[in-house]
């Protein structure tokens, strides 16, 4: 949320629900709803330390608002965030491990594990499939399209796995026979 | 659901030089009026060839095919032609159109093969064209058509008399992945009207607009998965972002 709020100030000085508004416009599809009180507390969060400051705007027929602006520290502080290079995704430790296991220690068949495991992300292949239906905004179809290509790499990966652990079952076999 | 397709047993083995290939080897499978059924593998695993025995355009060593209720696998050529034609639409990876033939003659034709009347055949073929949106190619020859268009016009030819059931192999192996989404699209759609599918494919994204996919290896079905009626909670947009 922090970093949001300072991308969309970066963009132009807004109030609490001028903020809502465009976060919903932007990520509405793919994020729970946000209320506008979280907003409101971030905002007071990031003046305290002095990356945002605000003013009272009187307002002929409505009530004042308070209008958000970035500081010179919240503009090089978001710079630095939206130039970090985020971290390339680790492969999911627990059936990695499960798998490892069952093969050394007989603890489970892995090739049985490894079918049990691709109809789970065939399930969840379907259901995107379903969802990409849906989609409408640039957020929602990037989310999508973004979890479709990682299960195709989940499942190839299976495939490798399957592979590699039948051949090595093989060879084993032919030196222990 | 009534079975559609009922496979027991099924094999082809055949020769190659020494050695004994066995290319399906054993295979049961049952599909539903009215199911999608996909069917994964590494290549090689016997799945198209599974499909060619279904299509009747390749024939068993062993086991039985039933087909609507009635046994089929012992057909003659003559007899799987004309189950082919009005029963069976076949949609293949390279498409397989008749390359000096008009995009409308080409649909036509499998209509005329079966004994419609001109008329009637016409008229179904300019139909299936505006449904698919290839419309305005009716009067090219399929070599100025694009991959998507092809398999269009494939997928209209094989939908012309009408058939039951409609096999596809690899329909979108030769298709970009903007080409692909169309294609399924058209798939689901047919599904929805009633018809059924059954798929071979390697493409993840294709066997999972299915209702259930079959994985084959080393010419057996070795697992199964129904992708409907799932358990969990089911997956909604909001949750696809890990925060």
């Amino acid at each position: 949320m922090r970093e949001v709020l300072l991308a969309l100030l970066h963009k132009e000085p807004a109030h609490g629900y001028e903020l809502k508004g465009a976060i919903e416009s932007m990520f509405g599809e793919v994020w729970p709803a946000v209320n506008v009180g979280q907003i409101y507390s971030t905002l007071g969060r990031l003046e305290r330390a002095g990356l945002v400051r605000s003013a009272t705007v009187s307002q002929a027929s409505r009530p004042d608002k308070r209008v958000f602006e970035l500081t010179a520290a919240g503009g090089d502080t978001v710079r630095r965030w939206v130039d970090e290079v985020v971290p390339a995704a680790q492969l999911r430790g627990s059936f990695f491990d499960k798998l490892v296991l069952a093969d050394r220690t007989r603890l489970a068949d892995p090739i049985v594990l490894i079918d049990r495991q691709r109809r789970e992300y065939l399930r969840r292949l379907a259901e995107l499939g379903e969802l990409a239906g849906v989609a409408q905004g640039l957020a929602a179809r990037l989310a999508v399209e973004g979890a479709v290509l990682h299960l195709q790499a989940d499942l190839r990966w299976l495939d490798f796995c399957e592979d590699a652990l039948t051949s090595h079952q093989k060879r084993n076999g032919d030196t222990d026979g | 659901m009534a079975d559609l397709l009922r496979i027991n047993d099924l094999h082809r083995h055949f020769r190659l030089g020494d050695s004994l290939v066995r290319a399906v080897d054993g295979v049961d499978l049952r599909v539903g009026e009215g199911e999608f059924v996909s069917i994964m593998g590494p290549s090689g695993c016997g799945k198209s060839t599974l499909l060619y025995l279904v299509g009747g355009l390749d024939r068993p060593t062993g086991g039985e095919i039933h087909f609507g209720g009635r046994r089929v696998d012992q057909l003659s050529r003559t007899g799987w032609a004309k189950l082919r034609r009005g029963r069976i639409g076949f949609v293949f990876q390279t498409f397989n159109l008749v390359e000096n033939l008009t995009v409308a003659h080409n649909v036509q034709l499998q209509g005329v093969l079966a004994g419609g009347s001109r008329r009637a055949v016409r008229r179904r073929a300019i139909g299936l064209l505006e449904e698919l949106g290839v419309s305005d190619k009716a009067k090219a020859l399929p070599a100025l058509l694009s991959g998507g268009q092809r398999q269009r016009v494939a997928i209209a030819r094989a939908l012309m008399n009408d058939p039951p059931l409609l096999l596809a192999d690899e329909p979108t192996g030769n298709l970009d992945s903007a080409t692909t989404t169309e294609v399924l699209g058209l798939l689901k759609r047919f599904h929805a009207a009633g018809r059924t599918i059954v798929v071979v494919t390697h493409d993840p994204r294709v066997a999972t607009a299915a209702q259930r996919v079959v994985t084959m290896r080393d010419g057996q079905v070795v697992d199964e998965a129904r992708l409907d009626g799932g358990t969990g909670r089911p997956l909604t947009l909001d949750r696809l972002i890990e925060s």
